[in-house]
């Protein structure tokens, strides 16, 4: 992975004491709440209900060994012994102490970590497929291109303070695993009939109040003029975006009242004037720099054969439960990536203790090279995994209790942190997670129902992506009392698309109900092994409304 | 209010004209709207111009001007209001404006490094405002990972300066 070299160690380090000083001001009233708000927000950290929150980058969630171990240290010294794993591959500490937040920035600095840019109106930490690298599809591999972005919108003088907040999403392989298309940029690596790699450019996808699926506004970038062309679709969106209304603010409005035509021809404008002003042609030397750090760890030259994990798989049906959720393809023979679920039966998504992050730590030393990668449905991956090592490595995450058997499945659900947490939201989600959870615990079941993705948000604000799930919930509040809207066959991958509302929303206690209801209907309609999504999109909304609303 | 100019706090020598005000000798600043209104007469006027854009005017109104004016000043209604940087970076780098750049409005010390990366050169600051805490805040983040309008070695051009090097 990534190292910093002198460059990138001296800006973290000065942006703490940079932000100390701000905080210490802060502290002694040279700057009030209102000055204060963009600075910490620019550093991640939030006033929540009841604390400060403070969120750390996990840049395109790419972590060693060693910083999860100071991550479990940060949860332990300034937290109460957990943190929360987002759905932009970064992490969330709920009680920090606003005078202790410089001390633990800087020993987040100390293993190359910091908190910028995870908040406020600017450019966002980048996100990317966590498979990069290892995925067997892939054809290039997004993290060299994600880090060159990390630095790029890192502290941009002329975009720290758009109209809203901007988000850029990467993924190299043909299977979209970063949602780019529900991004404010989503850039997928393809070739050229040269079979050069470059970029399709797409902008204006994001979820939010206004869901919408980007567009490609360029059919293949040369990878030399990636970051002058990330400015030119910045500087359009700094000087067009709307300022006078927070919800119209993000560019997919820009582009919906522009026109993806005018909008693209804009673009193309400011790309050609800035491309004679100021060239930021990426240099083969420094693209080779950043892409010597991923290079493939020293994998052991295995066969296919691999005879322990094929006695484990026939002879012990928990260890095959789990492998069949968790193990995916590894483009090295011989090899495996294990997604480790953060979704244990009536657990709060995307949690995970001090303790269990120490032992996802130790098993990535032992077994997967020291990597560890975030996801954007809240779990864990280890991606470089013998297959010969995957019984032990199940082992020791059962011994952890993270060795629920449900990644991709019903139970594997995306929450936001929900009004138990968040000020913004109308309704709780985490409770609803949970319950969810429960009723569906049994794995047989569950692995029967097969790929389900549910996502729940506590608001319109969508962190909990329910536009994209293949069940989307949507706390709202009626006349005071939390209600939830259902939406079907909403997909976050390169088939993206935005759920429908099934009809009025169900009251708290009737949502659970109503998720079996959905997935009964499914099962009773299902044909030849269908996935949900597929069945859905075969059946339509009516077989569900139906059934959901029949004894209304 | 004074300026913080070439490391410095001086006093502002020009004088802003309201547009109904009777023009004056000596170096004024005006609006874009008097200066399209008043374009012709202005033009033979012998006194050093100013001009302030405000966040939605655009250095395209003006571009076809700029040996008019010695000051443009660029106008932040709210420091969250960031427009003014694209406009800056346009005025340097597109439009090849030379004088002087000031930022005007809510400017504050945290957004000064920002300010002058994009190529603002003047800050119209707050009486009483201590230099020393200006003059820190552009020193304080010494690396630049991007080009900007202030033309400071990226890092990227500083490794590939030290790859051939050695």
């Amino acid at each position: 992975m990534y190292r910093y070299d002198e460059f990138d160690h001296t800006l973290v380090a000065e942006r703490v004491t940079q932000f100390r000083d701000q905080v210490r001001r802060r502290v002694a009233g040279e700057l009030t709440e209102d000055e204060f708000k963009p600075l910490r927000l620019m550093n991640g950290l939030y006033l929540q209900l009841h604390a400060y929150m403070l969120r750390v980058a996990v840049p395109y969630g790419v972590l060693s060994a060693h910083q999860m171990r100071r991550l479990a240290h940060v949860a332990r010294v300034y937290d109460k012994g957990y943190g929360h794993f987002t759905t932009r591959q970064n992490i969330q500490y709920n009680w920090p102490k606003l005078e202790e937040v410089p001390d633990l920035l800087e020993e987040l600095a100390e293993v190359e970590m910091h908190a910028i840019q995870t908040s406020g109106n600017c450019i966002r930490n980048v996100t990317a497929d966590q498979f990069a690298g290892v995925a067997a599809d892939e054809i290039d591999d997004p993290r060299v291109y994600a880090e060159i972005i990390r630095q790029w919108s890192t502290l941009h003088p002329e975009f720290s303070f758009l109209p809203r907040k901007f988000k850029i999403a990467i993924t190299g392989a043909p299977n979209d695993r970063a949602a780019v298309k529900v991004h404010d940029i989503g850039l997928r690596m393809i070739r050229n009939e040269a079979d050069e790699p470059g970029f399709e450019v797409i902008v204006g996808g994001g979820q939010g109040r206004t869901p919408m699926i980007g567009h490609v506004v360029r059919g293949f970038l040369p990878v030399p003029d990636l970051l002058t062309y990330l400015d030119s679709v910045l500087r359009v969106y700094n000087q067009l975006g709307r300022r006078d209304n927070l919800y119209k603010a993000r560019i997919k409005i820009l582009v919906h009242e522009t026109g993806v035509d005018e909008f693209t021809r804009l673009v193309e404008e400011e790309f050609a004037a800035m491309t004679r002003e100021t060239p930021q042609v990426l240099p083969g030397g420094e693209l080779a720099r950043i892409r010597a750090y991923f290079q493939p760890p020293a994998y052991r030259d295995l066969g296919k054969a691999a005879p322990t994990l094929d006695l484990a798989l026939a002879t012990d049906s928990a260890f095959a439960q789990w492998h069949a959720a968790s193990v995916s393809a590894h483009k090295q023979t011989g090899y495996a990536i294990v997604t480790i679920s953060l979704k244990p039966i009536g657990g709060i998504p995307g949690d995970a203790s001090a303790a269990e992050m120490e032992a996802v730590a130790d098993l990535a030393e032992t077994f997967s090279f020291s990597e560890i990668r975030v996801t954007h449905e809240q779990n864990l991956v280890l991606p470089d995994v013998a297959k010969e090592d995957l019984y032990a490595v199940w082992q020791g995450l059962k011994e952890a209790g993270l060795a629920t058997p449900n990644v991709g499945l019903v139970t594997d659900i995306i929450a936001c942190p929900g009004l138990d947490y968040c000020n913004l939201a109308n309704a709780r989600s985490i409770p609803i997670a949970q319950e969810i959870s429960e009723r569906f615990a049994d794995l047989d079941r569950q692995h029967d129902i097969g790929e389900l993705k549910v996502k729940i948000s506590g608001c319109i604000n969508a962190c909990g992506h329910h536009h994209v799930g293949h069940i989307g919930i949507l706390g709202v509040d009626k006349k005071g009392v939390e209600h939830y809207q259902i939406t079907l066959g909403g997909d976050a991958t390169e088939t993206a698309a935005l759920g429908d509302i099934v009809g009025p929303a169900f009251s708290g206690d009737k949502v659970t109900d109503a998720v079996d209801t959905v997935v009964a209907v499914y099962l009773d309609q299902r044909q030849d092994g269908e996935r949900f999504l597929e069945t859905y999109r075969r059946v339509g909304l009516a077989p569900f409304k139906e059934k959901l609303y029949a004894a209304r | 209010m004074p300026l913080v100019k070439d490391d410095a706090l001086v006093a502002d020598t020009w004088t802003r004209l309201d547009d109904d005000a009777a023009m004056i000798d000596g170096p004024v600043v005006i609006s874009l709207e008097r200066w399209l209104n008043e374009r012709d007469v202005l033009s033979s006027r012998n006194g050093p111009l100013g001009i302030v854009l405000t966040s939605h005017e655009t250095p395209e109104q003006i571009s076809d001007d700029l040996g008019r004016f010695s000051l443009i000043c660029l106008e932040f209604p709210r420091f969250t209001d960031g427009r003014a940087y694209s406009h800056a970076r346009k005025l340097r780098e597109r439009f090849g404006y030379t004088g002087e750049l000031r930022a005007v409005g809510n400017v504050l010390r945290d957004q000064f490094l920002f300010m002058q990366r994009c190529g603002f050169d003047a800050f119209e600051v707050a009486d009483g405002t201590a230099l020393e805490d200006w003059l820190r805040a552009t020193t304080e983040i010494s690396v630049a990972y991007q080009s900007a309008a202030d033309r400071r070695a990226t890092a990227m051009a500083q490794r590939q300066d030290s790859c051939t090097a050695s």
